[in-house]
């Protein structure tokens, strides 16, 4: 069973999945604030590998994407920084990116060196199925986890596809739209999550718009965990101290348990 | 060639290039899209639809015209121009919006988004919107928006919903990413109009197929004029709808070389060019699997081109099939290079031609003093230059 897999295994409580930018808004806030979430209760923790053209985000990661390229990270940077998170944390480690910077870096020595320095999964959210059968020989041979998604629109069809294909969790995308924070979750969330379930009995990880403890509460009625990000990247922008995002988190963590 | 008829394959696949690297939110509507674009295809009247609008509204066929004073000039093959120019909004993109549009009305949408460079693709999908009573609403990047303020307007006027982008590069690029989380969002009831070869299938191949009455045209065309077929046939390439339009129905006769002309821009070496082919790497951009420009990380690189319409670091998969099996070849044009063709065609033949195909004329007025008076080339002149008015005016140091 993998480190993903165990996670929802052990658990009673909905795993809570934060997402933070790579050096954003530096690699010390990176390094200082992932232990911190790891500490106050997080399960799995998402590190994004900044992309040139994040299509699927809003606005709030689009600007972490920027900002962190700007400083030169490179996936070369974040597997450093991975490597030293490993040393700190025993969390499960999921790197989130474009198809892009991996077929660039190779898919075989991308996986190899996930491995290597402790990743146990990826998040890829251009690459659905039908594209990722290379990157899941790789995947496999090396025993990472590679998380596809769902969105509502997705038909039975694909529902199908999607869970079967799947492994560690299915990322459920509770909105048709991009990543971002919103005042108000679909209606729909709760039949969407229960279609999915129908089909299998592998985790749900629901995310994108996902902003208050109010939110993650009602997401966790039906999902098997929480996955959180612009309003993580927003914090670190209010305060570098790092306090605003650890009680944000915090608070998080009580309104799923 | 008997297989390239099958291009692309069940998955949008050209050789290794093309495929669907999208959010899963889209892969409904990608499927929804291509079993309606296979049903339209099969479908007599929506063909009938499109060859009457391409006659009557658009003002097709284009004519194919000989060049005599340019052929005079180069001292060699002669040159023929394939007149896109002459269409209605000035450039070739017409074919695909309209083809396009009459799919939207098909699928029963009423809002329409597009993305564009230069600004024609935006000003042609705007006016098949206005034609067809669709609400538009274009992306286009604040660096393209100043550059090509007149057809800003013109996308006003016809009652089109502009949105600056200002993300990246402000360019094409982000245009596309932009009108792509657009379509993301608003997927149920919005239908992409894209403009160029590119993105995820079924988008490569559709734009492809409404663009190939260029080429069809231009064959029928040459045939009558000359009684055979040209050696070359010479086309701009940025994403490469114009050229992949005139290049397709040639692709199986082994005797018509195709050559695709990308933007130099101030030279390869600078860094400051759109070349895709030719100095790109494999990558995936926009949801296909193509050339494209990225460093060492695989991150996108910005571009330069005197002409907005190449200004862009991708191109389609089919483009990069021929590369790759050597089908077809593709060289670069530079930025002054290109300035000195448009001058030139304006003066030997009177024709104002948009600085893309300019690139396509530096190329084949450079090759034709190579050849032999027997030798036929066909270049495409994709589109007109009054809306490059302003860059040519600051290009060449005039005040008004």
């Amino acid at each position: 069973m993998s480190r993903i897999s165990s996670v929802f295994a052990q658990s009673r409580h909905t795993a809570l999945i934060p997402y933070v930018t790579v050096g954003y808004p530096t690699v010390e806030t990176t390094l200082k604030a992932v232990p911190l979430f790891a500490s106050a209760g997080c399960d799995i923790i998402e590190l994004g590998i900044p992309f040139s053209d994040p299509l699927a985000d809003g606005a709030t990661i689009q600007r972490a994407s920027y900002e962190a390229l700007r400083q030169g990270v490179t996936p070369k940077v974040c597997f450093e920084v991975a490597k030293e998170l490993r040393r700190r944390v025993q969390t499960p480690l999921v790197f989130m990116t474009y198809y892009n910077p991996v077929l660039k870096f190779g898919l075989g020595q991308f996986c190899s060196k996930c491995a290597e320095v402790g990743i146990d999964g990826l998040i890829i959210p251009d690459l659905p199925p039908e594209e990722g059968k290379e990157l899941e020989k790789s995947t496999e041979r090396h025993g990472l986890d590679l998380v596809y998604l769902l969105s509502p629109a997705s038909t039975q069809e694909r529902i199908k596809l999607v869970t079967s294909r799947s492994s560690g969790f299915i990322y459920l995308v509770s909105l048709t739209g991009v990543t971002g924070t919103r005042d108000k979750l679909p209606e729909e969330l709760e039949s969407f999550v229960g279609s999915v379930r129908k089909r299998t009995d592998k985790p749900l990880c629901v995310g994108f718009g996902v902003s208050t403890p109010e939110q993650a509460r009602r997401v966790a009625e039906v999902a098997d965990g929480v996955i959180v990000g612009s309003r993580i990247i927003q914090l670190l922008d209010e305060d570098k101290s790092l306090k605003n995002a650890c009680s944000f988190i915090k608070c998080l963590r009580e309104a799923l348990s | 060639m008997k297989e390239d008829k099958q291009l692309p394959d069940s998955r949008g696949y050209f050789g290794q290039f093309g495929g669907r690297f999208v959010p899963e939110t889209l892969m409904p509507a990608l499927d929804e899209l291509e079993t309606a674009y296979e049903e339209a295809k099969r479908d007599p009247f929506f063909w009938a639809e499109f060859d009457s609008l391409s006659r009557d509204y658009s003002g097709r066929p284009t004519p194919l015209c000989f060049a005599e004073r340019l052929t005079k000039h180069c001292g060699g093959a002669q040159i023929f121009l394939k007149r896109e120019d002459l269409l209605h909004t000035g450039a070739h993109k017409i074919n695909n919006a309209l083809g396009q549009g009459l799919l939207v009305r098909r699928m029963k949408k009423q809002r329409v988004i597009a993305e564009t460079g230069a600004g024609q693709h935006g000003v042609a999908a705007a006016t098949i919107c206005a034609k067809l009573g669709l609400d538009c609403v274009v992306y286009m990047g604040e660096e393209d928006i100043q550059r090509q303020a007149l057809n800003v307007f013109r996308m006003k006027l016809l009652g089109t919903e502009l949105r600056p982008v200002s993300s990246g590069t402000k360019t094409l690029k982000d245009a596309i990413n932009e009108a792509i989380r657009d379509w993301v969002t608003n997927v149920k009831n919005t239908y992409y109009l894209l403009g160029s070869v590119v993105g995820p299938h079924p988008y490569p191949v559709m734009v492809r197929d409404f663009q190939s009455v260029i080429g069809k045209e231009a064959r029928e065309q040459i045939l009558a004029q000359c009684g055979r077929l040209p050696d070359y046939i010479i086309a701009c390439v940025g994403g490469g709808s114009n050229s992949i339009g005139i290049f397709h129905p040639f692709v199986n006769d082994k005797d018509v070389k195709l050559i695709g002309v990308e933007a130099a821009g101030r030279g390869i070496r600078t860094g400051k060019h759109a070349a895709t082919l030719a100095a790109g790497t494999v990558g995936v951009l926009h949801g296909a699997k193509s050339y494209v420009l990225q460093d060492d990380a695989g991150q996108i690189l910005g571009t330069h081109s005197i002409a907005a319409g190449l200004d862009y670091p991708g191109v389609g998969p089919e483009h990069s099939y021929y590369k790759s099996i050597g089908r077809a070849t593709y060289v670069a044009v530079n930025d002054k290079e290109a300035l000195k063709a448009f001058q030139l065609l304006c003066q030997t033949e009177g024709i104002i031609p948009a600085l893309e195909p300019a690139h396509a004329i530096s190329y084949a007025a450079k090759m034709a003093g190579s050849l032999d008076k027997e030798q036929i080339i066909v270049v495409n002149l994709s589109g007109h230059g009054d809306k490059d008015m302003d860059i040519v005016v600051k290009a060449l140091g005039v005040t008004l």
